[in-house]
């Protein structure tokens, strides 16, 4: 088990040669990449920023889950910080696994919990020259607030309501 | 005592700084942190529930700050 936050391009193989096993006879690979539109407008470009301890710290946590929870040392998240462009990858889930399902079950439970878990926060560039820090919790408050009516029920959240 | 408070993205641009400074009596809480934070005068721009980190980690409104603790704002995350 590996994680890292990088400044450099992600090497997908490297990261499949790295949890490769001859045991193994599946492997899962998650590529998160920088895409051109956002909520309708045009973006040319990402800064992503961190609280690198934390978000170091917090990363090797989730891996550390996934590897207790799925059964399998081979896996290994690099998610990468500073100026992207488009079609960069950002994050990177390579996990290795005798069977398919627990492998594609480890890669997703890693880019889900690490979504609204890992302090990395993203502020993209527009084509108007605008700039913007993205936030999730506003996308998400308007469709609680849209579905309200038909879904009473509250999403979960691992993390502490914080009052 | 005198407690540093990491600022990171939106939270450092609307306070215009990557850290203050809050005072808070001993055995103060996150939930006691937050309403020191809302005060200044960037406080609006917060959310009404922040998320608070301590020694990086994710910290529960009733947990207790002790001086030398790493106290955090954080930001929604938006990584991936």
């Amino acid at each position: 088990m590996r994680t890292a936050l990088v400044t450099r391009a992600i090497d997908a193989t490297a990261l499949l040669h790295e949890v490769a096993s001859e045991e193994h006879g599946a492997t899962s690979l998650f590529l998160g990449t920088v895409r051109d539109v956002n909520d309708g407008r045009t973006v040319t470009g990402i800064e992503y920023a961190a609280y690198p301890a934390m978000a170091a710290a917090e990363l090797s946590r989730i891996a550390t889950e996934a590897v207790q929870r799925f059964g399998t040392e081979r896996l290994v998240v690099e998610h990468r910080v500073g100026e992207l462009a488009l079609g960069d990858v950002s994050v990177a889930i390579a996990v290795s696994h005798p069977h398919r399902s627990p492998a594609l079950d480890a890669t997703r439970y890693v880019i889900e919990q690490l979504k609204r878990r890992v302090p990395i926060w993203k502020r993209e560039h527009y084509s108007d020259g605008t700039n913007e820090w993205v936030d999730p919790t506003l996308a998400a408050r308007g469709a609680r607030i849209s579905t309200a009516e038909t879904n009473p029920s509250t999403p979960g959240s691992r993390l502490p309501a914080a009052s | 005592m005198k407690v540093p408070v990491l600022l990171f993205a939106s939270y450092a641009d609307a306070f215009r700084a990557p850290q203050l400074e809050v005072t808070l009596a001993d055995g103060a809480t996150v939930r006691d942190l937050l309403v020191r934070v809302k005060e200044l005068a960037a406080g609006h721009a917060l959310p009404p529930s922040p998320l608070v980190a301590l020694n990086q980690r994710y910290a529960a409104p009733g947990e207790v700050i002790r001086a030398g603790d790493e106290v955090a704002l954080i930001p929604p995350v938006a990584g991936g």
